[in-house]
C-alpha cells in the first residue's frame, strides 16, 4: 500500500523512544515520569502504527507482505523484513501488549525507572525484530538480542532470588541457541544464502534435515518452554517484575512456537514428521506433568508459570499436527495465551503490589473488599481454562481437533488438560479470592482503581472478540497456514514417493 | 423471535450484573424477570408453531469458528425437541427469577444473583438451540460456569465454595469425554454440524476406526463418549457426586438449574443425537444400565439422608436415571416426556422446600423439622401436589411419563430392557417411600424445632407462592394435557424429524403391556406410602430401631455409599501427591539439579560472592553478551565476503 518502510518503523520506533529516554535529564522525580510518559507515548503509538498493518494486510495471498529489502554486509546478508499470515498477529500482539505492561509499571517500579523503561523498549524492537526478520542473521540477531533487556528485568528489578532466575534463564537459553547458530552456519555453507524466503523453498537432504531439525528444536523448546526444559520458566516468572512476567509469557514464549512455524516445520519437513511422535510425548508429558505440578503451588506465579508450560503443549501438538486445524488452533492458543496469562500476571501483580507477596496462602475472601478484581479475575480464570466464547477456546478446541486426526493417543492425553486446569485454576481463585476475609492485613486493601481497570478491560475486549468472533484473527492466517500445510504435505508426500523407490 | 428468546435473559444478565449498583435491587428484579417473563412467553409461540405446528426452523447468528473443513455458525436450529427443551427452560426460570425476589429479599446481593440467574438462562438456551456440537459445547460449559457462581454463590461458606469447585470439575471429568466424542465426530464426519453429521450416520455403520491404538465401531465409540459428557452433565452414577454437594446453592438455583434444567441436558443430548445412537445398540444397552442403575442406586441414599435438600437432589438423580433407561430402550419420546413433566414437579418440590426452609429459619435438617403443616398450608399442599406427581399418583404427570418409561422398559423384551424394568420398579417403591418420608417428617408428627424457630414460622409471600401455584399446576395437568403427543398417537406427527427411531416404536407396543406391568408402578407407590406412613407416623420409633440393628447398611446409605471417598482416595489425593512429587523430586530434585543447577553451581557460587556488587556485575554480564553478539555479525561479515 504505502511506499513507507512500515515493518522498520514498527520495530525502531521503540528503539528511538528509547534514545529520548536516555535523553532525560533532571531530578529523579521529574526525570522517573518523564521517562514513564515518554515509554506509554511511545508504545502507544508504536501500537497506532501498527494497526496500519492490521488494515492493510493482504489477506488474499500467502506471500510475505510489507517487504523491505536492502543489501547489508556487502550483499551476503540481507537486511529483508516482511510479515505473512503467521507472523503479522504476532506482531500486533507485541504491540499490543506494551503499553499494557508500562502502564502497569508507572506504579509498581520505583527505582531506576529510566533504565526500566530503557530496556523494556529494546525489549519492544527486538521482538518485533523477531516476527518480521526474514534473514536468518537478522533474526538470530534479533532473536538472541532478546535475551538482554530480558535478564536485565528479571536481574535487576526481580524479586529475592533474581540472580538465580536470570542465570537460570541465560543457560538454558544459551544453551539452546549454541546448537541453532550451529545449524545456522550449516545452513548457509550448505544453501549459499541466508534468506529465509529463499531457504523455505530450498530441499535440504533428508537425513541432514533431522540433525538441522535437532538443532532448532534445542533452543525453540527451550522458549516454549516445553517438558523437560521448562523448569527456567517458573524461577523467571517468579523473580520478574510484574510486567516482565506479562511480556515473558505473552510474547517472549511465542518465539519458540513461531520458531516452529517459520524454520522447523517448513524447512525441515521429513525432520518434523519423524519426530513428531516425540514432540507429542513431550507435550502430552508437558500438559499431564506441569498441570499436576501446578495443582501443589504455593506461589502464584509460579502456578500460573506451570500453566503456561501446560498451554504450551498444546501449541506444539497444534504445530506438529501439521494440519490446518492443529496450526490455526496453535496460533490461536498463542495469541489468546498472550493475553489471558499475561492477564493473569497482571491480576498477581495487582495484589502483590499491595501487599508484596505472592504466596497463595496469605490471600483469601478478597472479593468482599475487592469486587471489581474479582471479577476480572474470574473471568481470566475462566478464560485460562478455556471455556467456550473465550479465545483460549477456539484454540484449543482446533488444536485438539487437529491432533485427534493424527494421534487419539496425543489428543486423549492432552484433553486431560481440561480437567487438570479447571482444577489448579478454580483451586487457586477459591484460595485468594473466595472465603471470609479473616487476615488483618487484607482489612484495608484497596480495589481497583481507573487506571487498572483501563489495564484489564482492553484484554477483556479482545479476549472475548477472539472467542466469539475469531474470523477477524483467523482470516489472516489461513492462506498463509493453508500454504504451509499444502508444502508440507507435498514435501514429505515426496519424500514417501522416493523411499518407495 | 428465537434472537429475543435467546438473547433476552443476556441482556438482563449484563444489565443487573454491571449496571446494578445504578438500577438497585429492584431494578435488577424487575428487569431480569420481565426479559425471562418476555422471553417465556415467546417460546410458548415457538413451542406452538413448531411443535404442534410443523417445521423446522433454522437461524443462523453470525460466524463463528473456520479453520480448513473446520467451519461453524453462531446458529439456532429449533425443532420440536428444542421447542420443548425452550418452554421448560424459560419457563421454570422466569418463575424461578420471580420466585428469588420473595426468597433472596434479605440478600445483600440480590444484582448479582439474577444476573447469574439470568446468564444461567442464556448459556441453557445456547445448549438447546445448538445446530452444531460446538456451540452445544459452549452452553455445556456455560452452564457449568453459571452453576458454579451460583452453587458458590455464598462464598463465604467454605462448603460451597468446595461444591462449586466440585461441580465444575466432576463436569469437566463428563466432558473430556464429550470433547473427545466431538473430535472423533470431526475425523469422520468432517463436519460437526447436527444434520449434517445425522444425514450420514448410516455410512459409516459397522465400520471401525483406531482409537487409542484400538480397533472400535466408529458410531459406538462416539455415542459412548458423548454419553460421558451427558453422565456429568446429568449426573449418573460414578459422575453424580457434585449434584447432592450443589446443593450448597441458593434454594432457587436448586430448582432451577440442579433440577429443572441443566441437569437433564445430558438427556437432550442424547435425544437429540438419536440419529447417532440409533446405530449403536451396545451404546444404547450402556445408556440404558446407566440409567437404571443410577435410578436405583441414588434412590438407595435418597430413603436415608436428612438434609430436605439432599433426599430431593437424590431424587433428581434417581429421576435422571429413569429418563436415561427409557432413551436407552429407544423410547426416546418418553424420555423427554419425564423430562419436561419432571420439570415442573422437580422445580416445584425444591421452591416449595425453599419455603419451608424459609419459614423454618433457614433450616434445612429434617431432624428439626415437624408439625407445621397447619402454618404454612399454602406451602403443604404444593409440596403434596408435587409429591403425588413425583410418586406417580394416577392422572398426575408424573404419572403419565413415569409409568410410561417403565413400561416400555418391559415392552422393550431384551435382557437390558428386564433389568431396566425392575431397577425401575424397586426404584418407583424408594421414590415413594423417600418422598412420603419427607413430607411426613417435615409436615407432620410433633414439632422438633426450637421454641424460637416455631414462632417465627410463617407463610411466604405472594411473590413466591404464586409461582408454586403455577409450577402445581403443571405437575397436575402437564402430564394428561400432552401425553398424546409426546408419548401417545400423535407421536409421529409432534416430534417430526427431531427423533430417529430405525425399528418399531417401542411405546407402541408399550401400550399393549400387561395390565399387571401397569399397575405395578401404581401399586409401589401405594406401598412406600403406606411404608413411610408407617414408619414416620404411626410407629416413628422403628426407623430408629432399623438404623441401629442395621447400622452397617444404614451407615452405608447414609455415607452416600462412600464413594466421596472412594474418589478422594483414588484420584484426588494421589493427584496431589504426585503432583508434589513431580515438583519436588522431578523439576528441583532431577531437572535441575543434574541440568542448570549443576552447570551454574560455580556460576551462582561466584554470584554470591559479588553480592554487593550485583547490579553492576549484571551489566558487566550484559555487555559481555553484546560483545558476543557484535563478535557474531563481525565473524558473519569476515565469512561472507
Amino acid at each position: 500500500m504505502t511506499e513507507w518502510p512500515i515493518l522498520s518503523i514498527i520495530t525502531f520506533l521503540p528503539a528511538v523512544g528509547a534514545l529520548f529516554i536516555l535523553l532525560i535529564r533532571g531530578e529523579k522525580e521529574v526525570a522517573d515520569r518523564n521517562a514513564r510518559h515518554v515509554a506509554l507515548l511511545t508504545t502507544v503509538v508504536t501500537f497506532l502504527a501498527s494497526l496500519s498493518l492490521w488494515f492493510g494486510f493482504d489477506k488474499t495471498t500467502a506471500d510475505f507482505q510489507f517487504v523491505e529489502k536492502a543489501s547489508w554486509l556487502e550483499g551476503t546478508i540481507n537486511y529483508h523484513m516482511g510479515v505473512d499470515g503467521i507472523s503479522v498477529l504476532l506482531v500486533l500482539l507485541t504491540t499490543f501488549l506494551m503499553p499494557i505492561c508500562i502502564l502497569s509499571s508507572f506504579d509498581a517500579v520505583k527505582n531506576r525507572v529510566k533504565e526500566y523503561m530503557l530496556a523494556f523498549l529494546l525489549l519492544e524492537t527486538l521482538m518485533i525484530g523477531v516476527f518480521c526478520a526474514l534473514d536468518l542473521v537478522l533474526f538470530y540477531l534479533f532473536f538472541e538480542g532478546g535475551l538482554i533487556p530480558m535478564f536485565l528485568i528479571i536481574g535487576v528489578w526481580g524479586g529475592q532470588r533474581k540472580i538465580y532466575a536470570a542465570f537460570k534463564l541465560f543457560l538454558y537459553t544459551l544453551l539452546g541457541s549454541v546448537l541453532m547458530l550451529l545449524a545456522m552456519l550449516y545452513m548457509y555453507y550448505v544453501a549459499g544464502t541466508t534468506d529465509i524466503p529463499t531457504l523455505l523453498s530450498y530441499r535440504f537432504d533428508a537425513d541432514v534435515q533431522t540433525w538441522l531439525w535437532l538443532a532448532f528444536f534445542a533452543s525453540f523448546a527451550v522458549k516454549m518452554p516445553m517438558w523437560p526444559v521448562h523448569t527456567w520458566l517458573p524461577d523467571a516468572h517468579v523473580e520478574a517484575p510484574t510486567a516482565g512476567s506479562v511480556i515473558l509469557a505473552g510474547v517472549l514464549l511465542k518465539m519458540g512456537g513461531y520458531g516452529f512455524l517459520r524454520f522447523s516445520l517448513p524447512m525441515f519437513p521429513v525432520a518434523s514428521v519423524e519426530l513428531a511422535p516425540m514432540v507429542f510425548t513431550l507435550s502430552c508429558i508437558a500438559v499431564v506433568y506441569t498441570s499436576l505440578v501446578a495443582l501443589m503451588q504455593k506461589d502464584m506465579k509460579k502456578l500460573i508459570a506451570y500453566s503456561s508450560v501446560a498451554h504450551m503443549g498444546f501449541v506444539t501438538l497444534g504445530i506438529f499436527a501439521a494440519n490446518t486445524q492443529g496450526i490455526e488452533g496453535a496460533i490461536m492458543v498463542m495469541l489468546a495465551h498472550g493475553l489471558v496469562s499475561g492477564a493473569l500476571f497482571l491480576c498477581v501483580g495487582v495484589i502483590y503490589d499491595r501487599m508484596h507477596t505472592r504466596e497463595i496462602e496469605r490471600y483469601g475472601g478478597l472479593v468482599n473488599r475487592m469486587p471489581k478484581y474479582a471479577l476480572f479475575f474470574l473471568f481470566f480464570t475462566m478464560a485460562s481454562v478455556g471455556l467456550p466464547g473465550t479465545a483460549n477456546f477456539v484454540g484449543e478446541i482446533l488444536v485438539l481437533a487437529g491432533i485427534f486426526k493424527v494421534s487419539t493417543w496425543a489428543a486423549f492425553f492432552a484433553t486431560t488438560g481440561i480437567i487438570l486446569g479447571a482444577a489448579y485454576m478454580l483451586w487457586l481463585y477459591r484460595r485468594v479470592v473466595f472465603g471470609e476475609l479473616t487476615k488483618e492485613d487484607l482489612k484495608s486493601i484497596l480495589d481497583l482503581d481507573k487506571r487498572e481497570v483501563w489495564i484489564f478491560a482492553p484484554l477483556v475486549v479482545l479476549t472475548l472478540w477472539m472467542g466469539i468472533y475469531p474470523a477477524s484473527f483467523m482470516d489472516f492466517m489461513h492462506i498463509s497456514v493453508d500454504n504451509l500445510v499444502q508444502q508440507h504435505q507435498a514435501a514429505t508426500a515426496a519424500v514417501h514417493v522416493t523411499a518407495a523407490r | 423471535m428465537f434472537h429475543a428468546i435467546v438473547f433476552l435473559p443476556l441482556l438482563g444478565s449484563i444489565i443487573a450484573g454491571f449496571f446494578g449498583h445504578a438500577i438497585g435491587k429492584r431494578g435488577a428484579q424487575l428487569i431480569t424477570s420481565s426479559f425471562l417473563v418476555i422471553s417465556a412467553l415467546l417460546s410458548m409461540v415457538a413451542f406452538y408453531n413448531i411443535a404442534l405446528g410443523h417445521g423446522v426452523v433454522h437461524v443462523e447468528v453470525l460466524p463463528w469458528i473456520k479453520s480448513g473443513d473446520f467451519e461453524l455458525s453462531w446458529a439456532f436450529k429449533v425443532d420440536t425437541l428444542t421447542a420443548v427443551m425452550l418452554v421448560v427452560v424459560t419457563g421454570v426460570s422466569s418463575l424461578v427469577h420471580i420466585y428469588s425476589i420473595g426468597y433472596m429479599s434479605h440478600d445483600p446481593h440480590v444484582q448479582r444473583f439474577m444476573a447469574y440467574l439470568s446468564l444461567f438462562t442464556f448459556a441453557m438456551l445456547m445448549l438447546v438451540t445448538a445446530d452444531n456440537f460446538i456451540q452445544m459445547f459452549f452452553g455445556w460449559e456455560g452452564v457449568g460456569l453459571a452453576s458454579y457462581l451460583l452453587i458458590g454463590f455464598w462464598y463465604k461458606k467454605p462448603t460451597a465454595c468446595a461444591a462449586a469447585i466440585k461441580a465444575f470439575v466432576v463436569n469437566r471429568v463428563g466432558d473430556f469425554g464429550f470433547a473427545l466424542g466431538i473430535f472423533a465426530i470431526f475425523m469422520v464426519f468432517g463436519t460437526l454440524e447436527f444434520d449434517a453429521v445425522f444425514a450420514r450416520v448410516s455410512e459409516f455403520e459397522g465400520q471401525s476406526f483406531v482409537f487409542l491404538g484400538q480397533e472400535f465401531d466408529i458410531i459406538t465409540t462416539i455415542c459412548l463418549l458423548l454419553f460421558v459428557g451427558a453422565m456429568g452433565k446429568s449426573a449418573q452414577l460414578g459422575l453424580h457426586t457434585w449434584l447432592p454437594d450443589a446443593m450448597e446453592g441458593p434454594t432457587p438455583v436448586s430448582a432451577l438449574i440442579h433440577a429443572a434444567t441443566m441437569v437433564t441436558a445430558g438427556v437432550f443430548m442424547v435425544a437429540r443425537c438419536s440419529y447417532l445412537f440409533e446405530y449403536s445398540p451396545l451404546a444404547l444397552d450402556v445408556v440404558a444400565i446407566v440409567g437404571a442403575s443410577t435410578a436405583f442406586f441414588a434412590a438407595t441414599i435418597g430413603l436415608t439422608q436428612n438434609d430436605i435438600k439432599r433426599v430431593i437432589a437424590y431424587s433428581t438423580c434417581s429421576q435422571l436415571g429413569y429418563m436415561f433407561f427409557a432413551l436407552g430402550v429407544s423410547a426416546y419420546g418418553a424420555g423427554v416426556f419425564h423430562l419436561f413433566t419432571h420439570a415442573f414437579f422437580k422445580a416445584l418440590l425444591f421452591l416449595g422446600a425453599g419455603s419451608v426452609i424459609h419459614a423454618m429459619s433457614d433450616e434445612q435438617d429434617m431432624r428439626k423439622m415437624g408439625g407445621v403443616w397447619k402454618m404454612i398450608p399454602q406451602t403443604y399442599v404444593v409440596m403434596l401436589i408435587g409429591t403425588l406427581a413425583l410418586t406417580g399418583f394416577p392422572l398426575l404427570s408424573g404419572f403419565f411419563s413415569k409409568d410410561m418409561v417403565i413400561e416400555a422398559a418391559y415392552a422393550a423384551h431384551t435382557e437390558v430392557g428386564q433389568y431396566a424394568f425392575w431397577m425401575g420398579i424397586v426404584a418407583a417403591f424408594f421414590t415413594a417411600f423417600y418422598s412420603w418420608r419427607l413430607v411426613f417428617m417435615t409436615f407432620h408428627g410433633a414439632p422438633r424445632a426450637s421454641a424460637s424457630v416455631m414462632k417465627h414460622v410463617h407463610e411466604s409471600p405472594a411473590v413466591m407462592t404464586v409461582p408454586l401455584f403455577i409450577l402445581a399446576l403443571g405437575a397436575i395437568f402437564a402430564g394428561g394435557v400432552f401425553a398424546e403427543s409426546f408419548i401417545g398417537h400423535h407421536y409421529a406427527d409432534f416430534w417430526g424429524s427431531a427423533l430417529f427411531l430405525r425399528g418399531d416404536n417401542v411405546l407402541e407396543a408399550a401400550h399393549h403391556v400387561p395390565g399387571w406391568v401397569k399397575a405395578l408402578p401404581i401399586v409401589m407407590g401405594a406401598l412406600g406410602l403406606l411404608l413411610a406412613w408407617l414408619f414416620y407416623i404411626r410407629h416413628p420409633e422403628i426407623p430408629g430401631q432399623i438404623a441401629r440393628s442395621q447400622a452397617p447398611l444404614y451407615n452405608f446409605l447414609l455415607n452416600k455409599w462412600y464413594v466421596d471417598e472412594l474418589y478422594d482416595f483414588l484420584f484426588v489425593r494421589p493427584a496431589k501427591w504426585v503432583g508434589y512429587q513431580l515438583w519436588q523430586r522431578g523439576d528441583l530434585g532431577i531437572i535441575d539439579r543434574y541440568g542448570p543447577d549443576g552447570i551454574s553451581a560455580t556460576v551462582v557460587a561466584a554470584a554470591r560472592k559479588l553480592r554487593a556488587v550485583q547490579t553492576g556485575y549484571l551489566y558487566h554480564y550484559a555487555f559481555v553478551m553484546l560483545i558476543g553478539v557484535a563478535g557474531l555479525a563481525t565473524w558473519f561479515m569476515v565469512s561472507g565476503s
